[in-house]
């Protein structure tokens, strides 16, 4: 649609072109880097491929031969007992159903407060944006036993809540994920916005557009990257949230899996290689959003601030 | 609203003032009020009003049951808070040790790591997926995790330990001198990554003609970066000083895990936990809680406010 896209000073610069072939020592700092990154990295995952190394173990062999010690055995019966009975299914099903309403309103709301603050002159706009980033930024501890007041006082019909309220219900911890960050997407949803030249509104303007088109057919479609980077890090975050079902859901059957976890270790606490693999099993559903948005995820945070 | 800039027609005028349209018809109006209304009615139901009512039962003495039984103390749950709360002060000082450790040690290493990813070289992919990994998982693992990392009769640190011969075991999250250091570190593991893909995403952003400019007036790495990079980046780094006081305010995850649930343990006192425990704890002193919520509150807001402040003094102009 639009290619006087003006950045002026920063060329195109395509992924494996080498920046500068100049200095001769080059290949040996390459070595260096890589040995300290790699070493890094290594030491990063430690901790996680001790607990993958834990979940392949089976407590009898843990047991009698203790933590540090080669295995016996290792497979996957673990994984399979953890998820035969914790009932994890069902928690995942939870989880899926407060993550997506969650960010997909998030993403919907931040977009049109940052549509609204970055490309209209009103007079209230920078009040109103902070009053969102603020409001992001506020502890959730200082909002909580309010909050649960507020929830056992709005009613839901049953359709929406078998507790007829608010409270207990994965509406209301949707509504408060909702609400508590589309601050941070607003935030960095304007910043986006403002580096989007204004030209392209005012050429719709003078075609005649009104505005709901400039927003979902013209700035939406143009938010793309920075979407995908909220997408990931929202997702990420609302799912393993477990601050609000914790204070505002009194049913563990309706808790999202990241709090039913708690369950199983209670239940299982006496076999930890258990709890590791359902502990691991938890993280697939992040570790598959990362993955499948991995490529846009950089690109999409930028949002213009590298611009200064 | 009043005095509309003029709209500038030559595209090279480089008009600092934010073009307003001129026509705004009704149908236009109607749309961006529902659009602005509608978020703008959660964010101050959902968030704005539960603080400002936090603020106000900070006043009161109340057992969280009937309503009714919420009654007016003035200041004396921030007296009491002040002078004769013993949990608060090495909470105090646990959040600033938070901060400064976090400060110190895993913001500077995320961006010195951001800053050696950057280079064009291979596998630059691989090490950043494994840095970022723990910012991934969820708190359940992490505390798991460290959990059967740190465990002072089963745990990998003290395996290590014994296998090295030093022969007696470490109690690293009992321990009231050392929980709040192994709490730190696994806290530090998930915020360098955070860290490294914020600087990472802003260093994609910055003009490599810099870079080149400062190569060819013969300035080595170390000083391209703290010359001409960092001060260049000054957008991001605002962020990332925000995001790291904020996270060490508002630490609570991994200490709630690793401590082991409600209740907070000598030596891991912290604001938010203390917060947690008079308000979801089994004997509820809401006013308390609130009390000491609008004190994290309060520093809270001098962070944000000095964030807000230099972020917008800019566009106000």
């Amino acid at each position: 649609m639009t290619t006087t896209v003006p950045r002026p000073a920063s060329r195109p610069r395509t992924r494996r072109e080498p920046q500068q072939p100049k200095t001769s020592s080059r290949p040996r700092r390459q070595t260096g880097r890589h040995l300290m990154l790699g070493g890094i990295a290594l030491l990063w995952l430690v901790p996680l491929l001790w607990a993958m190394y834990t979940s392949l173990r089976p407590y009898s062999d843990t047991a009698k031969h203790g933590y540090l010690s080669w295995p016996h055995s290792l497979g996957f019966d673990n994984f399979t007992d953890a998820w035969d009975q914790s009932g994890m299914p069902h928690f995942f099903w939870n989880s899926v159903l407060i993550t997506v309403p969650s960010v997909l309103f998030t993403l919907l709301f931040s977009s049109a407060v940052a549509f609204f603050v970055s490309r209209f002159d009103f007079r209230w706009n920078i009040v109103l944006l902070m009053l969102f980033t603020a409001g992001n930024l506020l502890p959730a501890q200082v909002l909580v036993t309010p909050l649960y007041r507020l929830y056992l006082l709005v009613p839901l019909p049953q359709w929406m809540s078998d507790s007829l309220l608010l409270y207990n219900s994965a509406w209301g911890i949707i509504a408060i994920h909702i609400a508590y960050q589309s601050g941070f997407c607003t935030f960095l949803l304007s910043n986006y916005m403002k580096t989007i030249p204004k030209e392209i509104s005012e050429a719709a303007l003078v075609d005649g557009a009104p505005v709901w088109r400039q927003f979902f057919q013209i700035i939406l479609p143009l938010c793309r990257p920075a979407f995908a980077a909220l997408a990931t890090l929202e997702s990420i975050w609302i799912y393993n949230d477990f601050f609000w079902p914790l204070a505002l859901i009194e049913t563990g059957d309706k808790r999202p899996v990241t709090s039913a976890l708690a369950n199983l270790q209670g239940a299982y606490f006496t076999n930890p290689n258990l709890i590791a693999a359902g502990a691991l099993m938890t993280a697939i559903p992040t570790l598959l959003v990362y993955f499948a948005l991995q490529r846009q995820f950089i690109s999409g945070l930028t949002i213009g601030s590298g611009k200064g | 609203m009043s005095s509309a800039p003029s709209v500038s027609s030559a595209p090279a005028s480089p008009a600092p003032r934010k073009a307003r349209p001129r026509r705004l018809g009704p149908g236009d109006r109607i749309f961006l009020t529902v659009i602005i209304g509608i978020p703008l009615a959660a964010l101050l139901f959902f968030v704005w009003l539960p603080a400002l009512a936090s603020l106000w039962l900070s006043f009161t003495t109340w057992d969280g049951i009937d309503l009714v039984d919420i009654h007016w103390v003035g200041l004396d749950n921030y007296q009491e808070i002040f002078t004769n709360y013993p949990p608060f002060w090495p909470a105090v000082r646990h959040n600033v040790a938070w901060l400064l450790f976090t400060a110190l040690l895993p913001t500077p290493f995320g961006i010195f790591l951001a800053y050696q990813l950057d280079r064009k070289i291979r596998f630059t992919r691989v090490y950043q997926t494994a840095i970022f990994l723990p910012m991934v998982l969820s708190l359940a693992v992490v505390g798991f995790i460290w959990e059967i990392i740190y465990n002072p009769d089963t745990g990998l640190l003290n395996g290590l330990l014994n296998a090295a011969g030093s022969g007696h075991h470490i109690d690293w999250l009992g321990n009231p001198d050392l929980n709040l250091w192994a709490v730190l570190v696994a806290s530090g593991w998930r915020h360098t990554g955070y860290i490294m893909i914020l600087y990472l995403a802003g260093l994609k952003g910055f003009d490599p003609a810099l870079k080149e400019a400062a190569a060819l007036d013969g300035a080595n790495g170390r000083q391209t970066f703290l010359r001409v990079v960092f001060p260049a980046l000054r957008p991001v780094n605002v962020i990332i000083l925000v995001i790291t006081v904020m996270e060490s305010l508002r630490s609570f995850d991994v200490v709630y895990v690793l401590g082991g649930g409600i209740g907070s343990k000598p030596g891991m006192e912290l604001l938010s936990l203390l917060i947690t425990d008079n308000i979801l704890g089994e004997s509820s002193h809401i006013g308390y809680g609130s009390a000491l919520a609008v004190v994290l509150l309060v520093v809270s807001l001098a962070a944000i406010g000095t964030f807000l402040v230099q972020n917008f003094r800019k566009e106000d102009q």
